[in-house]
């Protein structure tokens, strides 16, 4: 019996959330007395995958079929599966990426397992398995109790430290060759934004509003999230009119996130703007106008108009950035 | 093209979300149940499509009696028909095995979903509907064009997007910008009325999850104000008290 951890990698290279969930896995791995086994897909080098074994994965399964070469959700959940049954695992463990999101279910179905979706925190194991997840888009938690049998979990990204847990790599190729019928979907082309945080991952957020008037002004709020190595987000009514792209609308619904620091810069704090973004850890919200609802829902509050505030930001991040250094 | 779209009720994106005194239950009084947003979108590129390609479109929701207004408002949108699975939405593989056993014996061409509803949040119907029946899933669609039988969909992912192309049938989800939101006439309304609605009973599906009990996030501590002057400090405010920089 093992505890089973699929590790995404974006283009040959595992990022922040996959190091999480192998951290979120090992835990559960000791918890339950079980081997940590990661499984990664696609092609990744023998360097990249070593390093799922500084956070506690004891084997790590390469499955690198050139069939495999571009994230393709059915085969891919098919060759999870695979592997869980040649390991016996017992929980598999997901980041809730879109990545994840998309495979998760699949693999619960074919291993007649239990799923929980979107958890926040490690299981209650005492005896019985019981989950905390998100739901009413930010404005509640479900605790859930997951029967007995194999179980299925993805976790929400920045929701689960990335901890050192170093043990020896031992990188097993694992054969699978994915069938027909999971090859209907041909990828006729991948694009990454130059942008290159991506906004659920984010630690850090600089999000704007219709405040910002108009696409022109939105300078200063990139530029403010590069000093700071920020990911950009928006409002609704900002993406709907063309000054971003859909990708950045964060709230109800658009992207749910959980970062360490928000930046609203005039965000008015709409009841479904707040769902999506009120779990980050710390808000800070820039507005002009002091009975803006998003006051209520913040740690730190600046009063003015953001085309001042933003530029000396601008300057305050920099001066921190270089005295971090 | 025959075009099937599942919808759920949700409650009002304003409602407050309250529970039991022992968390064990949500409240609903009071509470407004809505079309999921993003079902809405879906429904409304159904229609769309349905429209372009001499199609029709039917509506699919799994719950009790007290959803039939918002599956009214979606054939006041344009949906021709409805089917309601006559159970509680007990969780999403319950969902997703009652929609995968009507499709199996009434088959379409193309499944529509929200990317999530905005109660449960688990973007999995649609996921396992599409396992259970053997076809792909799009779940985080941007836009959809279809021609006769294929399909090009260009969909987000990590930090980008893809464009990918496929043949029906599929499960697609429908996320903001795949289609104008569509305001319900003052025919379509009327003419909801008498169209059919058919109440199915559910099959029964063996039960691997079981909410327990509801919580609520912490509440935040009074917003501190930073004075626009000391702008200059706020990454070391921040740093000092709060450590996450
Ligand atoms: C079904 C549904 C779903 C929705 N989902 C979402 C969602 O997912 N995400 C979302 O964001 N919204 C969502 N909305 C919309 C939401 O209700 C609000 O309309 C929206 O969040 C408001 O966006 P805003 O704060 O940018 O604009 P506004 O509400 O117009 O606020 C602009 C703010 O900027 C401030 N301001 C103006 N000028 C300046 C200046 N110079 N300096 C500083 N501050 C300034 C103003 O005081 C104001 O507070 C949804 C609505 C519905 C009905
Ligand atoms: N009770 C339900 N009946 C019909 N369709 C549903 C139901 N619940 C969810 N769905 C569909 O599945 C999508 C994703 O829901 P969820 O998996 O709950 O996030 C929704 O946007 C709907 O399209």
């Amino acid at each position: 019996m093992s505890v089973l951890v699929y590790i995404e990698n974006s283009e040959g290279v595992f990022r922040k959330s996959a190091f999480e969930t192998i951290s979120y896995a090992a835990a559960i791995a000791t918890k339950l007395n079980m081997p940590l086994v990661a499984v990664s897909i696609g092609n990744v080098s023998q360097d990249e995958l070593a390093k799922a074994s500084k956070y506690g994965a004891q084997k790590i399964l390469n499955i690198a079929n050139e069939k495999l070469a571009t994230p393709n959700s059915q085969p891919y959940a098919s060759a999870i599966t695979a592997a869980a049954k040649a390991e016996n695992g017992q929980v598999v463990i997901l980041s809730a990426s879109f990545a994840g999101k998309s495979i998760a279910p699949r693999v619960a179905i074919k291993l007649n397992a239990g799923l929980a979706e979107n958890v926040v925190s490690l299981p209650e194991m005492n005896g019985s398995f019981i989950v905390k997840k998100g739901s009413f888009s930010g404005k509640a938690y479900s605790i859930i109790e997951m029967m007995d049998g194999i179980k299925v979990i993805s976790i929400m990204p920045n929701c689960y430290k990335v901890v050192e847990n170093n043990v020896a790599p031992q990188i097993i190729n694992f054969d699978f060759i994915p069938t027909e019928v999971d090859l209907v979907v041909q990828s006729k082309e991948r694009i990454r934004s130059s942008n290159t945080i991506s906004l659920p991952e984010a630690e850090l957020v600089v999000s704007a509003g219709r405040g910002m008037k108009g696409p022109e002004n939105w300078g200063m709020i990139e530029e403010l999230a590069k000093v700071l190595g920020a990911a950009t987000a928006c409002s609704k009514p900002v993406s709907d009119a063309g000054w971003r792209p859909h990708s950045e609308h964060v709230g109800q619904t658009g992207i749910a996130i959980s970062p360490n620091l928000y930046i609203a810069i005039g965000i008015s704090g709409a009841i479904q703007h707040l769902a999506g973004v009120s779990s980050s850890k710390v808000i800070v919200v820039i507005n002009k106008d002091p009975e803006a609802p998003f006051f209520k829902a913040a740690d730190y509050g600046i009063l003015g108009d953001a085309f001042e505030i933003v530029p000396k930001l601008i300057e305050a991040a920099k001066t921190f950035k270089a005295n971090q250094n | 093209m025959k075009i099937l779209v599942c919808i759920s009720s949700v409650p009002d994106t304003t409602a407050k979300i309250n529970f039991t005194p022992d968390n064990k239950e949500f409240v609903s009084t009071g509470v407004t149940f809505i079309l999921n947003p993003y079902d809405e979108i879906a429904l409304s590129k159904a229609v769309d499509l349905a429209t372009t390609n001499n199609g029709t479109v039917t509506v699919i929701n799994v719950g009790d009696v007290t959803t039939e207004a918002v599956i009214r408002k979606a054939l006041a949108i344009g949906a021709n028909d409805a089917v309601r699975i006559n159970a509680p939405a007990r969780d999403s593989y319950f969902v997703a095995k009652q929609i995968a056993d009507y499709v199996s014996k009434n088959p379409f061409e193309l499944i529509l979903c929200g990317r999530e509803s905005s109660d449960h949040n688990g973007s999995s119907v649609p996921v396992m509907v599409s396992e259970l029946l053997n076809q792909p899933c799009f779940l985080f669609a941007k836009n959809l064009v279809i021609d006769g039988k294929s399909a090009t969909i260009e969909c987000e992912i990590e930090g980008g997007k893809e464009v990918v192309s496929t043949s029906l049938p599929f499960v697609a989800c429908a996320s903001e910008g795949m289609a104008e939101w569509k305001i319900p006439n003052m025919r379509g309304i009327m003419s909801a009325r008498t169209k059919p609605l058919v109440v199915v009973d559910p099959i029964e599906v063996e039960q691997k999850v079981k909410l327990i009990s509801y919580d609520k996030p912490a509440s935040r501590s009074a917003v501190k104000m930073i004075n626009a002057e000391d702008v200059s400090q706020l990454f070391d405010i921040i740093r000092e008290e709060k450590k996450i920089i």
